[in-house]
């Protein structure tokens, strides 16, 4: 018996021959938990220290890269968005500028023609006024003549008529008289 | 001497043979036997394979997984998954012990499973040791953590006062019978798979060698054949069961009350 294999209570037995069961030999659980404390204990120490930091580093790093890449297409995508409005927009604005544009030309255009034919107009009427007047006036100077001539007929009509010349009043007297 | 070679004593090679303790290095530290036996070679194994998998797989730390990387990210995210949903994000506090709990059981089985090898889970004292790691976890952080309210385990609600005695007895006993239920499996069904796979390899054995029936031999290396098969899932399937037990024991010392 150089090793001490019965630690305890177990039934003495010789150590080099197994006489219990070996799964459930009590004299050999002894040193199975001494290892397997040791070993178990290691295990833990290296993985919780060492190796599963560094997984879950490099799925958090993924993790991080993806949500990432995710979040720059997102922002992306929004620019292209805004800068598809502000192209509506603008293309929007261009297109009311125009029509402003189109519609003030037409606007001072009719003004234009407008105040020309204001101007025409009372041109014209100028002109015919004063076409109107020299023709009263010539009327009046026609008239006047005519009652020239008619006491200038008259005097010698009735001279050779009667044989005495009237007065040029006389003339005109009964003249007025007769166109009344 | 009479169990020397591979345990073969009437012809039949010995199905028990294959779990006995061997003293590599005897070995006693303050009075307690601390020999490096075979068994404690096999832990160091695992303890290596497992660790120098897990390194060799994250050497690259690449974005883009290698394969053994992925392995090794499946691993991690299995068990993250599991702990989370049976134990809630609290749980993930006790991540390390049952991701090493999981890869302890899982690497030593597979290990077993080479021919000639130890198989660690064998050995009812390394389960119960285990179970009992994962029970004083259990107790200990539950009553850090809510103190008496962990008692309230054993007090389910909505139950009628007069029957509530009883709940609470029959829910101590299961309590207490937990880590029992919680070895036995483990250490049973590596015991079983692997002396039915050594019983199906000695009756071949035997067949060959005896004439006229060596005609039969092929049955017995076909049901070795699938037990293997069956074998490495119960390795798989085992310490998946031990995990996720933890982590439902782990959730009652995070949340007592039903």
């Amino acid at each position: 018996m150089a090793t001490p294999d019965n630690t305890g209570t177990e039934i003495p037995h010789d150590g080099a021959h197994p006489v219990a069961f070996p799964p459930l030999d009590g004299s050999t659980v002894a040193p199975q938990l001494v290892w397997l404390a040791i070993t178990f204990g290691a295990l833990y120490l290296l993985l919780s220290r060492i190796a599963l930091p560094r997984i879950g580093e490099v799925i958090e790093e993924r993790r991080d890269r993806i949500q990432r890449d995710l979040d720059s297409a997102e922002r992306l995508k929004g620019e292209t968005e805004q800068a598809l409005a502000a192209y509506e927009q603008a293309l929007a604005d261009a297109r009311a500028n125009a029509n402003a544009i189109a519609k003030e030309t037409r606007d001072r255009l009719a003004q234009r023609v407008d105040a020309k034919q204001k101007q025409v107009d009372t041109e014209i009427e100028a002109k015919v006024s004063e076409a109107e007047r020299r023709i009263d006036e010539t009327r009046t100077k026609a008239l006047t003549s005519v009652d020239e001539i008619a006491s200038g007929i008259v005097g010698p009509l009735v001279a050779n008529l009667v044989g005495t010349s009237p007065s040029d009043d006389e003339v005109k007297t009964a003249l007025a008289k007769q166109s009344d | 001497m009479a169990s020397t070679h591979n345990g073969a004593e009437g012809g039949m090679p010995d199905p028990i043979h294959q779990f006995e303790i061997k003293r590599l290095l005897p070995l006693e530290l303050f009075g307690l036997d601390a020999s490096f036996t075979n068994s404690a070679l096999y832990m160091i194994i695992t303890v290596a394979v497992t660790f120098g998998f897990l390194m060799y797989a994250t050497r690259g730390r690449s974005l883009v997984p290698s394969r053994i990387q992925s392995l090794a990210e499946i691993a991690y995210e299995f068990i993250a998954k599991m702990v989370r949903d049976s134990a809630g994000k609290a749980g993930m506090q006790f991540f390390p012990l049952v991701f090493t709990l999981f890869m302890f059981i899982l690497i030593a089985n597979m290990i077993s499973m080479v021919p000639g090898s130890f198989t660690v889970m064998s050995h009812i004292g390394v389960t119960a040791a285990l179970a009992l790691l994962v029970f004083a976890t259990v107790i200990i952080s539950g009553l850090i953590k809510h103190g008496f309210g962990f008692l309230k385990l054993f007090v389910p609600s909505g139950v009628p006062i007069y029957v509530l005695p009883l709940v609470s007895l029959i829910e101590i006993v299961s309590f207490l019978s937990r880590p029992v239920s919680h070895s036995v499996r483990l250490f049973a069904n590596m015991l079983a798979g692997h002396i039915t796979l050594k019983v199906f390899g000695g009756f071949a054995v035997m067949l060959i060698g005896s004439g006229t029936y060596a005609a039969l031999t092929p049955l017995p290396v076909f049901m070795a054949i699938a037990i293997t098969a069956l074998e490495f899932l119960v390795s798989f399937l085992q310490a998946y069961v031990f995990a996720m037990l933890t982590c439902m024991y782990l959730n009652d010392a995070l949340h007592p009350s039903h």
